[in-house]
């Protein structure tokens, strides 16, 4: 099963709205998150490996978020859920309800293996995935850079911050994809055609017995500040007396 | 015209045409360019000319999917990895 969202192109410029309230989205490109094509991409492959039988896409959101589980299916996955959440409740899911939501699908489909991105680029959380495991008690492989299955249980590569580490782990599982885990393919046009006769299935939250009310909620949201222009100095002490000056030494 | 090779031709325009859309020089600009190189050869009956032609077309499927693939990764690279 693995799990993605739309997002914003990451190629585009994005800007605030002028209430300062959230980001503007009408009329502009969704895609697919990129960690969450490198999730789809590896379920594909371990299918293709016949290591698993049957590939499920998830995507939780308005009617848009068809779009991104046919794309998803055009690259090679079998079925897809399309978990409806509309309107203020889109507004207020986080990783917190999108685990909740992952949860309790994993156990009505009896889920072997969870792939998820390892964040997403509009709120950079990097938190469904670490909360999915907890809330199943399944072990969890983030930030997989090298997923490989054996006979008694999965071989990951993480990365990071001082470099690679190797664990194993055993299935069930949730594994959040990082960067270099593999290249996604483009979804040409015949397996998009091919992907229109596949199955979306549609449920709500409530059915699924989710509560998604928040526990947090959004006060501002700012661009980043404007770069100052920086000032040349010609010598050291010119350096020194404008740092006195700018009142910083 | 009732040449097989004639459904290959389609397929390899359609495929360009969907991969242009999200051209970095603007999707217009790719979609002149792709037909005024598939009217140059319009007249083409050799099959072997048209079959190498194809294949030529397939390679630039596979460059552009190559030049999205790279300009993704480096827009995450850049702003998510510190080097």
């Amino acid at each position: 099963m693995s799990k993605k969202k739309s997002f914003l192109a990451i190629e585009l410029q994005i800007r605030v709205k002028p209430d300062h309230s959230g980001v503007v989205t009408d009329g502009v490109k969704h895609s697919m998150n990129p960690f969450c094509e490198i999730a789809v991409e590896e379920a594909v492959k371990l299918k293709e490996k016949k290591l698993m039988k049957e590939v499920v896409v998830v995507s939780c959101g308005p009617q848009q978020s068809q779009e991104t589980i046919r794309t998803a299916l055009a690259m090679g996955a079998d079925r897809g859920i399309h978990v409806e959440v509309s309107g203020k409740d889109y507004e207020t899911l986080g990783p917190l309800q999108v685990s909740k939501i992952l949860a309790a699908l994993a156990k009505k489909e009896d889920a072997q293996l969870i792939i998820l991105g390892k964040q997403a680029i509009d709120d950079d959380c990097n938190q469904t995935g670490q909360m999915t495991a907890a809330l199943l008690d399944w072990p969890q492989g983030t930030f997989a850079s090298e997923v490989s299955l054996e006979k008694d249980g999965i071989k990951v590569v993480r990365e990071i911050d001082g470099g690679l580490e190797t664990i194993k782990i055993s299935t069930p599982a949730v594994l959040t994809a990082d960067l270099r885990l593999n290249t996604p393919r483009y979804a040409t046009l015949p397996n998009i055609m091919k992907a229109k006769k596949k199955k979306i299935a549609n449920v709500k939250p409530a059915d699924l017995g989710v509560d998604l009310t928040s526990r947090l909620e959004v006060l501002r949201v700012d661009e980043p500040p404007q770069r100052q222009a920086g000032m040349k100095v010609e010598t050291v002490d010119d350096l020194v007396s404008k740092l006195k000056d700018a009142g910083k030494v | 015209m009732a040449n097989p090779l004639r459904g290959e031709v389609f397929r390899l325009y359609k495929n360009l045409l969907y991969l242009g859309r999200e051209y970095p020089k603007g999707a217009a600009y790719f979609r002149e360019r792709l037909k005024s190189a598939f009217m140059k050869n319009k007249d083409e009956t050799d099959p072997e000319k048209i079959r190498a032609l194809v294949a030529k077309g397939d390679f630039v499927i596979h460059e552009l999917q190559a030049l999205y693939y790279l300009r993704k990764y480096r827009a995450m690279k850049k702003r998510y990895y510190e080097e």
